[in-house]
């Protein structure tokens, strides 16, 4: 038994790409429309809040001091690699590609290629939730038969 | 947090055992800590001290004649208080307590020791016993899991038994993984497909229905189906007019009554002919190869009025159904085949 073990949100550990971009889009901005019995409030100002990104070199800094392994290039290109990461097409998006790796997901997460906004921002890290690890692919039975 | 039986039986047995059991150590440690012992023998004598109170030059300590023990000395409106000793069973519980939990740190894991702990000599151990219980259980399902695993889809569909275990053992996975985007009761909702008809845009037939499951749609998956609909409108590949006429002729298709109301929908057919065979087919049946839909029939994703379709022709679709492959086992996603199967019902 685990104290203070309430859950009224379900367990997002693993939940990267378990659901598709529109589905997370349409969760968000009105979780009655695709569960029916959801108590989740509807965020619906994310599909069209501009994402702030002026501070992101800054948020990336202070990572960087507490040990995430952020280049120079990707702070000085933060802003930049945003957009790109949320518009395949755009010519920002080779730049994410370049810096992070073919790994990182770049997708128009929100549905809405030309626009950067707090959807996008908020779908893409829930898409990464758990993918950076493979322990949700090493049974509990081996992993104990290996201790 | 309701609580229940359950759980204040699960906090007496952990938190309020190990809580008693460190209290009574402590007390004992605590009363016979040889530094303590003039305190508290002060303390102990303290009431029979005669300095304490206005007291007869003549006191003696004062014996109950009744049950033979001294009193302690006090008197309230003619109520004395004998001064009996701690009782016997008191000190026989505490040792029996302290006796229990030093049998506990010896067989059982107990204290930690930074980055270990003592592992007792029973070598018990909650990950092994849960990987036992894994192992059990698999053993216990594998009278079944064989079959499912070899049989073939025609004969586990006939098989009743099996079938009663695939509806429950389908139901909950379906639930977890499946449901958010197909619904409970597997009906889809707009943007994503209902399986419980006839109408499959990737094919029907039980293996069709397991390799979608296994690559996905537009999905992360190397050998994924691919399907996309170009966006007719937005990226002018057709002028407005034209959208608005071939939206009319598809619309017309599933309601044969529309093409007498509105000329569009004659003047839409060369339209179609010309940009939207190449996947939906000359009769605009679909092609489960490409997982171009069914024109013709009642059943929309997106949904059949005139203004869902012409969304769908301007802005173009593309549906996204994860890859199933690395977070369910073949056996999971056949057990789920034959749930999704089962829920078909026969719908024109």
């Amino acid at each position: 038994m685990l104290w203070g073990s309430k859950r009224t949100g379900p367990d997002l550990a693993r939940i990267g790409e378990k659901y598709s971009d529109q589905w997370h889009v349409a969760h968000l901005n009105n979780p009655r429309d695709v569960v029916p019995v959801s108590v989740m409030p509807a965020y619906g100002w994310l599909l069209t809040t501009e994402l702030r990104t002026d501070d992101l070199p800054l948020h990336l800094k202070a990572q960087r001091a507490v040990g995430v392994p952020y280049t120079d290039d990707m702070i000085a290109n933060a802003a930049l690699d945003a957009y790109g990461q949320t518009n395949p097409d755009s010519p920002q998006a080779e730049g994410v590609t370049k810096r992070y790796g073919k790994a990182t997901t770049v997708r128009a997460f929100d549905g809405q290629p030309n626009r950067l906004t707090e959807m996008d921002a908020l779908v893409a890290y829930l898409q990464i939730l758990g993918r950076l690890t493979d322990a949700a692919y090493t049974p509990i039975a081996e992993a104990g038969a290996n201790k | 947090m309701s609580v229940e039986h359950d759980l204040l039986v699960a906090i007496s047995k952990t938190f309020g055992l190990f809580f008693l059991i460190a209290l009574s150590i402590a007390v004992l440690i605590y009363t016979f800590w040889p530094s303590n012992k003039e305190r508290f023998d002060r303390a102990a004598q303290s009431i029979l001290r005669d300095d304490d109170r206005p007291m007869p030059v003549d006191h003696q300590p004062d014996r109950d004649s009744y049950t033979g023990y001294l009193t302690t000395g006090h008197e309230w409106n003619g109520i004395k208080e004998l001064n009996t000793p701690v009782p016997r069973v008191v000190y026989f519980f505490l040792t029996l307590a302290f006796l229990f939990s030093v049998g506990y740190w010896i067989l059982m894991p107990a204290w930690p020791l930074g980055v270990t702990y003592t592992k007792g000599l029973l070598g018990n151990d909650q990950r092994r016993i849960v990987a036992a219980s894994l192992r059990d259980a698999a053993g216990a399902r594998s009278s079944w899991t064989k079959k499912i695993e070899t049989e073939s889809y025609a004969t586990i569909q006939s098989d009743r038994g099996l079938m009663e275990i695939v509806r429950e053992t389908g139901h909950t996975m379906f639930d977890n993984n499946c449901a958010v985007c197909h619904g409970l009761d597997a009906k889809g909702g707009p943007g994503f497909p209902n399986l419980t008809t006839s109408s499959w845009l990737w094919g029907g037939k039980p293996e069709d229905i397991f390799n979608t499951i296994r690559v996905g749609i537009n999905s992360a998956h190397k050998d994924t189906h691919v399907s996309q609909m170009p966006a007719f409108g937005r990226d002018q590949m057709l002028p407005r007019a034209d959208v608005l006429k071939v939206v009319a002729f598809v619309y017309s298709l599933s309601n044969p009554g529309a093409k007498d109301l509105d000329p569009n929908a004659e003047a839409g057919r060369k339209i179609f002919a010309a940009n939207c065979v190449a996947c939906h087919g000359e009769d605009a049946r679909g092609n489960p190869e490409v997982g171009a839909p069914n024109l013709t029939d009642k059943l929309w994703i997106y949904g059949g009025d005139l203004e869902s379709i012409d969304t769908t022709v301007w802005g173009g679709r593309q549906g996204h159904m994860p890859t199933w492959e690395n977070r369910l086992s073949d056996l999971d996603r056949k057990i789920l085949t034959l749930y999704v199967l089962d829920k078909r019902t026969a719908t024109p």
